[in-house]
């Protein structure tokens, strides 16, 4: 007999997994945790270097002198900014086309599904400008792309007069390959999102704006540049785009080259490289940026303009001038400077940057850690619903005969016994199921469409309407497996058989969802998998229920929100208090569902079509009757 | 050595007489012309037109011509034993950017771009077409060479032959675009070689590689086509036109002045006309001064000026004849300067009545969407167009998507030709006539498919992309001012590239930007092949492994018949092993 046909081995492998599964799961969770903190370690991190041959050797000699005509620009920009109460349109086109450029604007307009708060702004109109320096001798086929977002709240009036003093410095070159676009964005990333997807032709969103009249191929890379004051301490650099995307690796590499070359203070996550990376503080140090980037990773927001570009297979990243109390301050010359050193290597590429990783984490701007050393982590952890699923399937399969087992006379074949009462009843299921998903639909799709119904009803503003649905529904989620035993009829394969047939089933889902979603965001589904796993384990409508009825609460998704904000302060050394946390859990709803609508952001549908249904499985099997 | 010594002095004595033998018996058959269009563009720049014009009157293909004087031997040998009835080639860097350099005399699409007319006594086109390119590829240097079925066409209308033709079937016509070509100094001597001074005299000499490519956009052409010989057109004669056109950026060479002289384009001084040329003209658009005030000022001053309405609009040019003495009189050189008297707002210009883009639009490596968009601004006039899109095989048109909408409505082409792509053999070939409403714009648009290649048949830089040819627009475009007829042969040469069919248009042939679309791509590193690998091993494992843990084993008793036992039996015998 084969190995899996003998009944005699069959029982004997059964027999082992049910003695070692609990352990095999306590070993494997620490596994995955250990293995992820052991992430910012040096044995798992590696140095970054450059793999692109077209960027390689650090040959350009940066030539940019203008951040005086930079910051006269800016004072003109504020100047005009104020005249005007909103973008500068004529004043930006005119001082672009004076440089040489071939100026453009575009107008979009955008009611958002619920006023946004944060914002202030609900219904929202503006202009974005741009111009494009056309390379001698090229026929338009590849682009660059220099971003400002200049918006009512950040005007990033440095950021806009360095874009046109480079502008002024690089159409006096003659060394270009590809076109260079210099865009000026209103209302940050909404006019970003307007003017990728008219650029591109397409409408995913639901944005209103005029067609681009001129257009420079394929963008090949972008940089976007956020600076509001006329010196910088450092440069802070965000890679993490929308859903979690990354640019690729030697995009950043390069912004770190030249921010040695140029002796600039270069930060990630706000935190600057620890001096001495092999002692434990450097690693520790490490570690803390680390977890800041998956926490920012998984939150799948755009953090800075670039975030929009990388769905367009564009690499970008956003570079954000910083301020603070040190010493040393850096003038727009050395940005600039760096700047162009950067576009000018981008302008040698002869492809698309593709030669170094897409997927990594950062435990600083020198190390990275690629995806072949991380995934184990969360490999470890997906192991344990494994596990825990497969133990459910021996036991559902064989509830009658263990009796048999111990005595092992009986050779005749386990399939002529206890017939009826072996395998999966699916029937039972299908209630819960049902009616789990249909509440996550009722918290995706309610929210957003209830608003006026709520607003007109309750004395709340429609933002707070959202929100506060949002939880409503949430939370009236709790209270499902009251109504759902009505539906559900008593199993009659004995008494345990309905909750395993529903636990293993909730397992099976969790770890199919938390495996996918770790494939194109790991930091997301790590965090959920390291919350939800051991307490989606341990749930069985037995035992201390009060116990797993806290923890089950605890990793629910919205939980888990709440608790990244506060580990997310914690790590940024700016602890939260309750009250500011709640504050900052209710505008992070908002965000999100916003983000959704506005740019696509998949978290929120995430969480309310897949793992919120989920984790109400879990509910229901413990306070299965 | 004492046989040598008259044998050397009969070829020389044969020599002599042969250069100078027949060009004394009978006119001089061959004729050069030299002209210079020196035009200030609309956005500041200039652009700077070329061309020399040999006209032979022979008949090429009739007569085993062995004497070439003027005309390149090389040529003309292609000519006579390939049929060829008309060839254009143009070898192009850059783009002409006609919303805001104004409409070319002639433009050329980005790379190279070779169309041929055959004679209808061409039996095998393709094959003359293939070995045709081969040879054009040695003699400029380009890779013309990789014109190959995939990126051949035959269109139906819109390359029409440009010189006299009996007929115009258009299957003795071979069309290709290769986008991807580079132009160099390697393909600009050769051509300069076939000039009957070279570049040693004349206006050649400004032709100097390290300036020309110093421009924003770079077109050499070589266009042979058969022409009248008189205005009775009894016999034909051959025209080669070789034009070169540069566009010099004002802004960067000048330090944002927008004057300039001939020096400091070229870094060159014109000193005499080419000893050959029987004409050597230098024009320059000075059309600006003539309406109310003086806004430019040409120095020195001209002799002579030129009106005509050129591309639709009336232009006037100041004329510097180099073969009048008068011209070179103040000095032994001439430098023509132009300077701005009063700073030009460059934001008013004349948009073209008809100027197009294209592009690519949708995201993500499966599907995407061509989109050409095709601007009439002509306030009053609408005119058709017709468009020709050469899509290659790799992106998969979806032709039932096909969409021409006119401000918001839709827009039916008179006339398509389509011509379906077959995988690794031939382009996708469109062709529609379109009629462009007064003041309109119009988007053409069709969707695609991204085809995943073979993995041999990526070029070295796949994540570059691949090319995809420009669109051709070619348009009878209303003139602003009607013109009237004009001695053909007495016109300069930037007003005759094509024939003029009547008083009221212009034949215009534009072409868009090419495009670059990325295709699926595997990563062809390292990783990727351990991909690759572990798969491979790990299927080979997984299918024993399962067979291990699955299979029965079952003792079963051999059962033979008696013959086979019998056989063995003797064979065991014979091996001295005991029987069964």
């Amino acid at each position: 007999m084969g190995l899996l046909l003998d009944s005699h081995r069959r029982r004997a492998l059964a027999r082992l997994l049910l003695r070692l599964n609990t352990p095999l799961c306590v070993v494997s969770y620490m596994a995955g945790v250990i293995w992820f903190l052991g992430l910012a370690f040096s044995p798992l991190t590696q140095n970054t270097y450059i793999s692109e041959n077209a960027m390689g050797s650090t040959m350009v000699e940066e030539q940019f002198e203008g951040g005086e005509h930079a910051l006269s620009y800016a004072r003109d920009f504020i100047a005009q900014r104020r005249k005007t109460g909103s973008l500068p349109v004529t004043w930006l086109e005119r001082t672009m086309r004076s440089v040489g450029l071939e100026v453009y604007s575009q107008s979009f307009s955008r009611t958002l599904p619920f006023p946004d708060e944060t914002h202030e702004r609900y219904m929202v109109s503006g202009t974005n400008v741009y111009g494009i320096l056309r390379a001698p001798r090229a026929a338009s086929t590849e682009s660059l792309v220099l971003i400002v977002p200049s918006s009512p709240g950040t005007l990033n009036a440095q950021a806009v007069g360095l874009l046109l003093s480079l502008a002024t410095y690089f159409r006096s070159q003659i060394y270009w390959a590809k076109d260079i676009i210099f865009l000026v964005t209103e209302h940050d990333l909404l006019g970003t999102e307007a003017w990728l997807e008219a650029y591109h032709d397409v409408n995913i969103t639901g944005m209103q704006s005029s067609p681009l009249r001129g257009r420079a191929g394929a963008i090949q890379a972008a940089v976007a540049l956020e600076l509001n004051s006329d010196v910088v301490t450092s440069l802070d650099v965000a890679v993490e785009g929308l859903n979690g995307q990354l640019p690729n690796l030697d995009l950043l590499n390069l912004f770190h080259a030249f921010c040695q070359k140029e002796a600039l203070l270069c930060t990630l996550q706000g935190k600057l490289q620890h001096s001495d990376w092999a002692s434990l503080g450097g690693s520790l140090h490490g570690l803390q940026t680390l977890m800041l980037m998956v926490l920012r990773q998984a939150s799948g927001r755009p953090h800075g303009p670039h975030g929009l570009f990388l769905r367009y297979h564009v690499e970008a990243i956003t570079l954000r001038g910083i301020n603070s109390f040190r010493q040393y301050k850096y003038d727009m010359t050395s940005v600039g400077k760096t700047l162009e050193g950067m576009f000018r290597k981008l302008n040698n590429l002869l492809e698309r940057l593709h030669q170094s990783y897409f997927f990594y984490l950062l435990p600083s701007l020198s190390r990275f850690v690629s995806i072949g050393l991380y995934m184990p982590a969360i490999g470890f952890l997906l192991f344990i619903p494994g596990l825990k699923a497969l133990e459910l399937w021996v036991k559902l399969n064989k509830v009658d005969f263990g009796p048999e087992d111990r005595s092992g006379l009986n050779h005749s074949p386990p399939q002529l016994i206890g017939q009826e009462n072996r395998g999966v009843a699916l029937t039972p299921l299908v209630a819960p199921v049902l009616i789990s998903q249909a509440t996550g639909l009722a918290l995706y799709l309610l929210p957003v469409m209830g608003q006026h119904v709520a607003a007109q009803h309750f004395p709340v503003a429609e933002a707070e309407a959202v929100v506060l649905t949002l939880l409503a529904i949430y939370v009236a989620g709790l209270a499902l497996p009251h109504s759902t035993h009505r539906v559900v009829s008593t199993s009659p394969r004995g008494p345990d058989s309905g909750w395993m047939a529903l636990k293993l089933l909730a397992l099976l889902y969790l770890a199919l969802q938390l495996g996918c979603i770790s494939l194109f965001n790991f930091s997301l589904g790590f965090l959920l998998a390291v919350t939800m796993v051991p307490a989606a384990a341990l749930t069985q409508p037995s035992g201390p229920r009060l116990l797993y009825a806290v923890l089950l609460v605890l990793v629910s998704p919205g939980a888990t929100l709440l608790g990244s904000l506060f580990l997310w302060r914690e790590l940024q050394e700016a602890p939260l208090t309750l009250a500011e946390g709640w504050q900052l859990f209710l505008s992070a709803l908002a965000q999100g569902v916003l983000d959704h609508h506005l740019y696509g952001a998949l978290l929120f549908p995430l969480l309310a079509l897949g793992l919120y249904p989920c984790w109400l499985l879990f509910w229901n099997v413990l306070f299965w009757k | 050595m004492a046989m040598a010594a008259p044998l050397t002095l009969h070829l020389l004595l044969a020599l002599l007489l042969g250069s100078s033998g027949p060009s004394r018996a009978e006119p001089e058959r061959d004729s050069l012309r030299e002209e210079l269009v020196l035009t200030p563009l609309p956005s500041g720049d200039v652009s700077a037109t070329f061309q020399f014009r040999t006209r032979w009157d022979s008949e090429l293909q009739h007569e085993g011509v062995s004497h070439y004087r003027l005309f390149p031997k090389s040529l003309g040998q292609l000519i006579s034993k390939y049929s060829v009835q008309e060839l254009h080639l143009s070898l192009t860097q850059g783009f002409w950017r006609t919303r805001f350099w104004g409409q070319p005399f002639l433009q050329a699409p980005a790379g190279a771009e070779l169309w041929v007319w055959f004679q209808d006594s061409v039996v095998d086109v393709d094959k003359s077409w293939k070995e045709l390119s081969n040879i054009l590829s040695g003699i400029f240097c380009a890779s013309l060479n990789f014109i190959d079925s995939t990126n051949t066409v035959i269109p139906t209308a819109s390359f029409k032959p440009l010189g006299l033709a009996n007929g115009t079937n258009h299957h003795f016509l071979r069309y290709a675009v290769l986008p991807r070509e580079v132009v160099c100094t390697e393909n600009l001597t050769p051509w300069k070689k076939l000039l009957p001074c070279s570049s040693k005299a004349g206006l050649s000499v400004l032709l100097k590689a390290e300036r020309l490519f110093h421009t924003s956009y770079h077109s050499q052409a070589v266009h042979i086509r058969p022409v009248c010989r008189d205005s009775h057109c009894t016999s034909i004669s051959w025209e080669l036109r070789q034009t070169l056109t540069v566009v010099f950026d004002a802004y960067t060479t000048g330090q944002g002045k927008k004057d300039w002289s001939l020096f400091r384009m070229f870094s060159r001084t014109i000193t005499e006309a080419c000893p050959l040329a029987s004409q050597s003209h230098v024009y320059v658009d000075i059309s600006k001064n003539s309406q109310d005030n003086v806004t430019l000022e040409v120095s020195p001053p001209p002799k002579s000026t030129y009106q005509a309405v050129v591309l639709g609009v009336r232009r006037t040019y100041a004329v510097y004849d180099l073969l009048n003495p008068a011209t070179f009189s103040g000095s032994r050189s001439l430098n023509l300067q132009l300077r701005w008297k009063q700073q030009q707002d460059s934001g008013g210009h004349l948009v073209p009545f008809l100027h197009a883009q294209r592009y690519v639009s949708g995201y993500g490596l499966q599907t995407g969407e061509l989109s050409t968009i095709l601007h009439n601004t002509h306030p009053y006039r609408a005119f058709p167009v017709l468009l020709l899109e050469i899509v290659p095989w790799y992106l998969r048109l979806y032709i039932h998507t096909l969409t021409i909408t006119t401000k918001g409505k839709e827009n039916k082409p008179s006339y398509i030709h389509y011509q379906p792509a077959q995988d690794r053999l031939r382009p996708h070939l469109l062709e529609m006539l379109i009629q462009l409403p007064a003041n309109s714009v119009t988007k053409v648009s069709i969707q695609f498919e991204r085809a995943l290649l073979k993995w041999t048949e990526y070029t070295p830089d796949p994540n570059h992309g691949f090319y995809v040819s420009p669109s051709v627009l070619s348009a009878l475009v209303p003139n602003l001012v009607g013109t009237k007829p004009t001695n053909w042969e007495e016109s300069p040469l930037f007003s005759t590239m094509f024939p003029i069919s009547d008083s009221s248009s212009h034949f215009v042939r534009l072409y868009t930007e090419p495009l670059l679309v990325n295709l699926p791509t595997p990563d062809f590193s390292m990783p990727y092949n351990v991909i690759c690998l572990t798969c491979t091993v790990v299927a080979v494992c997984y299918g024993s492994f399962y067979n291990l843990l699955t299979r029965t084993f079952h003792l079963e008793e051999p059962k033979r018949s008696r013959l086979v036992r019998w056989l063995a039996n003797i064979i065991r015998r014979i091996r001295g092993v005991p029987p069964l």
